[in-house]
C-alpha cells in the first residue's frame, strides 16, 4: 500500500514541478534583458488554457497525430518516475532500469517525430529529421555518460548508480551532460525556443500543427523532460545521496534551480549555432562524457 | 681551442661583416674569413691535435673527415659570391653576415660531440638559412621560405624530440643521461632497447628532413630552385653533410647499444626509397635548378646506402660526402651563371646556352657527367667502391636496385642538361644577355670540378687516414 | 605534487582540444598562449623541493616567451591580415577532434606498457607529451591558414618541451636555456615570414602557394 502512495507523491511532484522550470528559465532571460517577462507560473496557465480548447486534426492525420503525443508524454513520466530522487530513493528498482530510462527517452523521441510527419506537411518532416539526426549524436553522449556512472558503481540499476567519480571527472561529466541537457532539450545554442523562423526551426517545427491538450501534453513532456535531465545531471555529479533526506531534498531542488538558472543564462548570453556547427558543439559535449569515462576505466593513473 | 677558433672566426666576422657601413665592400668578407677557416682547417687537418673525450666541441677524426671538405667549398662559393653581389641591387646586409653565421654553425655542428649542441648547431643552420633561401625577394621565394620554414622546423622538433628520447634512455638504462657521445657509446648495450629504437626513428626522420631523404625531401627542390646558386650549394654541400654526421654518430651510438642491424636495415631502405624517388621525379622535372635538388636527394639516399654497410661502407660514404659536396658545388654555380644569363631556369624557356654561355654551359656538361659517376671524376671511385662493398656485404639485391636508380638518374639529367646547352636560343635570352663570362663566374666551377676530378684521381693520403681514422672513430669494432 | 603535475597537464591536454575543435584564430592563439603558461609553471612543480634561481628564470622565460611574446606577435599577425576565422580546413573540425581525442585517450592508456622510470610512471606526463605533440601535427597538417600551422608547430614545441622535462634533472641547464632560446626565435622568423606573406599575397591562405610544384 505504502509503495502505492510513494509513487503517487512522486508523480504529483514531478507533474505539478515541472512546468516551474521553463517559467524561471524565462525569467531570467528577461531579467538579463532588463525586462519585465512572463510570471514565473505562465507555462500552468498556458497548460490549462490548452486543455480547454478544441484539436485541429488536418484531414491527412491518422489517429497517430493524436496518440502519438500521449504516448510521448507518458514515455517521458515513467522515465522521470524511474529516477531516484537523492536520499529518497526511488520507487521502482530493478537491474538495468537505467537501459528503461534511455529507450523510453527514445521512445518518446520517436513518437514527437511521429506525430510531426502524421500532418503530411514536407515542412514538418524536415523538423523530424533535422530533430533525430541530432539526437543521435546527442544520445552517444547520454550513453558514454550512463556507461560512467555504471563504471564507476559497478551496478546498472538507476538507484544505486549515482556515484559521483572524484574531482576533475565529475567536472568533466558535469559540463558534458548540460552540454546534451541544452541539445535534449532544444535550448539554445541547439535550437531557439522562441523562434518561429523556417530556417533555424527543429522542435518547434515539429508540433506546429499541434493545438489543444495535444499540444499541452507536448508541452508539458518537455519540462517533465528538462527536469528529468537537471536531476540526472545533479546526481551524477554531487554526491546527494549520502546526506540526511530532507537536506538532501533540499540540495537537490536547489541544484536543479541553479542549472535552470544556468540554462537560463546561457540561452541570454549565447547566440544559436550554425546548423552545420551543431555536430561539432555534440561532439565536444561526447568528448566530455567520454573522458571521465576513460578516467574511471583506468583507475587512478 | 682550435675548435672554438673555427666557430668563432665565422661568427665575428658575421658581427663586422652586419656592422661594415659599405654595400660594395662588404663581400669581400666572406673571402677573408673562408680563407683563414679553410687555413686553419687544414692546417688540423694535417696535424690532428688531441681530444679531450669529455669535450662537447672538439676537431675529432669525424671533423676531421669531413670539415675542410666544406671549408673549401665556402671558400670557393665565397670567392663566386663577390662577382654575384657586385651584379646585385638589393642590399647584402642580411646576405653576407648570414653566410658567414651560416658558416660558423656549420663547424659548431661538425665539431659537436654533444646532442644537444648538435641539435642548436643544426637548428640555428636552418635558421640562418631562411634569409640566404629568402634573398631574391620574389612571391616564389617567399613560397620556397615558407615550406623550407615548416617542413625543416618540423623535421628539427622531431630531432630534438629523439635526442631527448636519447636521454631518457640513457637515464632509464641506469646512466646519468649525459648525452654527449662519448658518455653514450661508453653505456653502450645498457641503454634501454625501446627507447634508443623509438629515438633513433625520431632523429632518422628530423637529421633526415634536414638532409632531404624522400619522402621528408619536398621542401628540397623549391628551396634550392629558387635560391641563388651559392647558398644551393652550401645547402647541398654543407647542411646536408652536417645532418648526415648527425646521423652517423647517432647509428654509431644506436650500433654500441646493440641495434646496429636494425639501425642498418632503415638506413638501406630510406636510402633506397629516396634514390628511388629521386630517380623518378629527375625523369618529370622542367627545372634544371630543381633538378639538382633531386640530384642531390638521389646523393643523400647514396650516402645512406653506404653507411647501412657498416665500417667499409662508412668509409665509402665519407668519400662521396667529398665528391658529392665538391661537384655539387660546380653544378650550382655553374647552372646559377646559366640562369642569371637566361632569366630563368626552366627547361621551356631556356635554350641553347651553348652560344650564349659557352665556357658554364661546358662546365655544367661536365659537371653532369661528374656527378652521374662517369669516370674519371671522384663520385665515379666513391660510388664504385659503395658498390663493391655492398656486393662484398651481400646486398646485392639492393645494389641491383641502387644501379638501376643510377641509371635513371642518369637519363634524367642529361636529358634536362642538354636540353638547356643544346638548340637554337630563344630571341628572349639572346636579347637579355649583359652577363660577361668573367674569370669570376668561370673559376670557382672550374677550381672545384678540378678538386672533383683530383680528389678521384690522387686521393691523397691524409685524407685516406682521416677517413680512416674517423671510421675507427665511429665503430671501434672492425 | 603529482596530483598538481597531472592537473596541469590534464588542463593542458583539455586546450588541445578547445584548439582543434575552434574555428576562430583567436581562440586557438589564447589556447595556444594558456597553454605554454601551464606548461611553463612546471619545472617549479617538478622541482618544487630544489628551487634555485636558474630554475626560476627558466620558468619565467617559458611563460613570457610562450605566453605572452609569442602570442602577441601572432595577434598581431592576425589583425595585419586581418582574418579571424580558419574556414576550410584540409581536416574538418570533428574528424581533427575525435582524432585528437582518439589520440589523447590513447596515449593515456598506453601509459603502462611504456618503459618508464618509476617516478614518471604514475603521471601524466609522457601521455601528455605524447597528446601535445599529435595535437600539433593534426593542426599542422590539417589547417590551411598560415597562422594556425604555426600554432600547431607551437603545441609541437610544447610537446616536445614536455617530454624534455624529463631530463630535468639530468641535462645541464646551458642546453635548456639553448633550447629554449632556438625555439623562441624559430618561431619569431616565422612570425616575419608569415608577415611578408601577408604582404606578398594579401592573405594568409597557403594554398594559395602552389606556384612551386612538377
Amino acid at each position: 500500500m505504502f509503495i502505492y502512495i510513494d509513487i503517487l507523491l512522486r508523480l504529483a511532484l514531478w507533474l505539478l514541478l515541472a512546468p516551474l522550470l521553463p517559467g524561471v528559465i524565462n525569467k531570467v532571460k528577461a531579467w538579463v534583458g532588463g525586462r519585465q517577462g512572463p510570471p514565473v507560473l505562465q507555462l500552468y496557465y498556458d497548460l490549462a488554457r490548452l486543455w480547454r480548447k478544441g484539436v485541429v486534426v488536418s484531414t491527412l492525420a491518422s489517429p497517430g497525430f493524436i496518440i502519438a503525443p500521449a504516448i510521448a508524454w507518458t514515455a517521458v513520466v515513467a522515465a522521470a518516475l524511474l529516477l531516484p530522487l537523492a536520499g529518497a530513493g526511488a520507487a521502482l528498482s530493478f537491474d538495468g532500469d537505467v537501459l528503461l530510462l534511455v529507450y523510453l527517452l527514445a521512445l518518446a523521441r520517436f513518437c514527437t517525430a511521429w506525430g510531426a510527419m502524421e500532418t503530411g506537411s514536407a515542412f514538418e518532416g524536415m523538423g523530424a529529421a533535422r530533430e533525430v539526426s541530432f539526437a543521435v549524436l546527442a544520445e552517444i553522449g547520454i550513453i558514454t555518460a550512463v556507461l560512467t556512472l555504471v563504471v564507476q558503481s559497478g551496478s546498472i540499476a538507476l538507484s544505486s548508480m549515482f556515484e559521483p567519480l572524484p574531482g576533475p571527472g565529475a567536472a568533466l561529466l558535469a559540463v558534458g551532460l548540460f552540454i546534451i541537457l541544452l541539445a535534449e532539450n532544444c535550448r539554445v545554442p541547439f535550437d531557439d525556443p522562441n523562434t518561429h523562423l523556417e530556417l533555424t526551426m527543429i522542435h518547434e517545427v515539429m508540433v506546429l500543427d499541434h493545438s489543444g491538450p495535444p499540444l499541452a501534453m507536448i508541452l508539458h513532456g518537455a519540462a517533465v523532460k528538462l527536469m528529468l535531465f537537471s536531476v540526472f545531471l545533479a546526481q551524477a555529479v554531487l554526491p546527494l545521496s549520502e546526506l540526511p533526506l530532507l537536506i538532501s531534498l533540499a540540495a537537490l531542488a536547489g541544484s536543479v534551480l541553479l542549472i535552470t538558472v544556468a540554462v537560463g543564462l546561457v540561452e541570454s548570453l549565447t547566440a544559436r549555432l550554425a546548423f552545420k556547427r551543431v555536430p561539432l558543439l555534440l561532439t565536444i559535449g561526447f568528448l566530455f562524457c567520454l573522458f571521465p569515462l576513460i578516467l574511471t576505466w583506468m583507475g587512478d593513473l | 681551442m682550435n675548435a672554438y677558433l673555427l666557430i668563432i672566426l665565422p661568427l665575428t666576422g658575421a658581427v663586422l661583416a652586419a656592422l661594415w657601413p659599405h654595400k660594395d665592400t662588404r663581400p669581400l668578407f666572406l673571402p677573408a674569413v673562408g680563407l683563414t677557416h679553410t687555413l686553419l682547417c687544414l692546417l688540423l687537418l694535417v696535424r690532428p691535435v688531441a681530444v679531450d673525450p669529455s669535450a662537447w666541441l672538439a676537431f675529432d677524426p669525424l671533423a676531421r673527415a669531413i670539415l675542410p671538405g666544406v671549408s673549401l667549398l665556402f671558400l670557393v662559393c665565397a670567392c663566386y659570391a663577390v662577382g654575384y653581389l657586385r651584379h646585385k641591387e638589393q642590399d647584402n646586409r642580411v646576405f653576407v653576415p648570414a653566410l658567414l653565421l651560416v658558416l660558423g654553425l656549420l663547424s659548431a655542428g661538425h665539431q659537436a660531440r654533444h646532442l644537444g649542441i648538435l641539435w642548436i648547431a643544426t637548428e640555428a643552420v636552418t635558421l640562418a638559412c631562411v634569409p640566404l633561401i629568402h634573398f631574391n625577394g620574389t612571391p616564389r621565394s617567399f613560397e620556397a621560405t615558407w615550406k623550407y620554414l615548416l617542413v625543416g622546423g618540423t623535421g628539427i622538433a622531431l630531432s630534438l624530440l629523439g635526442s631527448i628520447c636519447l636521454g631518457y634512455a640513457s637515464l632509464h638504462g641506469g646512466g646519468s643521461g649525459d648525452i654527449t657521445f662519448t658518455a653514450l657509446l661508453a653505456q653502450g648495450a645498457s641503454l634501454s632497447r625501446a627507447w634508443v629504437l623509438t629515438a633513433w626513428v625520431l632523429l632518422l626522420v628530423g637529421y633526415g628532413t634536414k638532409m632531404g631523404l624522400a619522402p621528408m625531401h619536398t621542401w628540397k627542390p623549391d628551396a634550392y630552385g629558387e635560391s641563388p646558386g651559392i647558398v644551393g650549394a652550401l645547402l647541398a654541400g654543407g647542411v646536408t653533410s652536417v645532418a648526415f654526421m648527425a646521423l652517423l654518430r647517432i647509428k654509431s651510438v644506436v650500433e654500441a647499444a646493440g641495434q646496429g642491424v636494425v639501425a642498418s636495415r632503415t638506413l638501406l631502405a630510406i636510402g633506397l626509397f629516396s634514390t628511388l624517388v629521386a630517380a623518378l621525379f629527375l625523369l618529370r622535372t622542367r627545372d634544371f635548378k630543381r633538378m639538382l635538388a633531386y640530384s642531390s636527394i638521389e646523393h643523400m639516399g647514396i650516402l645512406c646506402i653506404a653507411t647501412s654497410l657498416g665500417g667499409p661502407g662508412a668509409w665509402a660514404a665519407l668519400f662521396h660526402v667529398w665528391s658529392n659536396g665538391l661537384t655539387k658545388g660546380a653544378l650550382f654555380l655553374s647552372a646559377g651563371n646559366l640562369q642569371r644569363a637566361a632569366g630563368s631556369s626552366s627547361i621551356d624557356e631556356v635554350r641553347g646556352m651553348s652560344t650564349i654561355m659557352p665556357r658554364s654551359a661546358l662546365l655544367l656538361v661536365t659537371g653532369m657527367f661528374a656527378i652521374t659517376a662517369c669516370p674519371p671524376f671522384a663520385p665515379f671511385f666513391s660510388e664504385l667502391l659503395i658498390i663493391r662493398t655492398g656486393f662484398a656485404a651481400g646486398q646485392g639485391w639492393a645494389i641491383g636496385l641502387f644501379l638501376a636508380c643510377l641509371l635513371l638518374a642518369f637519363f634524367g639529367l642529361s636529358r634536362i642538361v642538354f636540353a638547356v646547352v643544346d638548340g637554337r636560343p630563344k630571341l628572349k635570352a639572346t636579347k637579355r644577355t649583359r652577363l660577361r663570362e668573367s674569370a669570376g663566374l668561370i673559376l670557382p666551377p672550374l677550381i672545384l670540378l678540378c678538386a672533383s676530378l683530383w680528389i678521384g684521381l690522387f686521393t691523397p693520403d691524409i685524407l685516406k687516414d682521416a677517413w680512416s681514422a674517423a671510421v675507427l672513430q665511429l665503430f671501434p669494432q672492425p | 605534487m603529482n596530483d598538481t603535475l597531472s592537473l596541469l597537464i590534464g588542463l593542458a591536454m583539455g586546450l588541445n582540444l578547445l584548439a582543434l575543435g575552434t574555428s576562430r584564430l583567436p581562440v586557438l592563439i589564447r589556447a595556444v598562449a594558456a597553454q605554454g603558461v601551464l606548461l611553463g609553471l612546471l619545472p617549479l612543480v617538478l622541482e618544487a623541493h630544489a628551487l634555485d634561481w636558474r630554475l626560476i628564470l627558466i620558468t619565467l622565460a617559458t611563460v613570457a616567451g610562450k605566453g605572452l611574446l609569442i602570442p602577441y606577435m601572432l595577434i598581431r599577425a592576425m589583425r595585419a591580415a586581418g582574418i579571424a576565422r580558419e574556414l576550410e580546413p584540409f581536416i574538418g573540425y570533428i574528424p581533427s577532434l575525435l582524432l585528437g581525442a582518439g589520440g589523447t585517450i590513447a596515449a593515456v592508456a598506453l601509459i603502462r606498457y611504456l618503459p618508464l622510470l618509476p617516478e614518471h610512471a604514475g603521471t601524466l606526463h609522457v601521455p601528455g607529451a605524447m597528446a601535445l605533440i599529435l595535437t600539433g601535427f593534426i593542426l599542422l597538417i590539417g589547417r590551411t591558414k598560415a597562422i594556425s600551422q604555426v600554432c600547431g608547430y607551437l603545441i609541437l614545441e610544447n610537446g616536445i618541451y614536455l617530454a624534455g622535462l624529463l631530463l630535468i634533472r639530468s641535462t645541464p641547464i646551458l642546453v635548456e636555456f639553448g633550447i629554449l632560446l632556438d625555439v623562441t626565435v624559430g618561431i619569431f622568423v616565422i612570425g616575419i615570414i608569415v608577415d611578408r606573406i601577408q604582404r606578398a599575397f594579401d592573405s594568409l591562405d597557403t594554398r594559395k602557394l602552389t606556384a612551386l610544384h612538377e
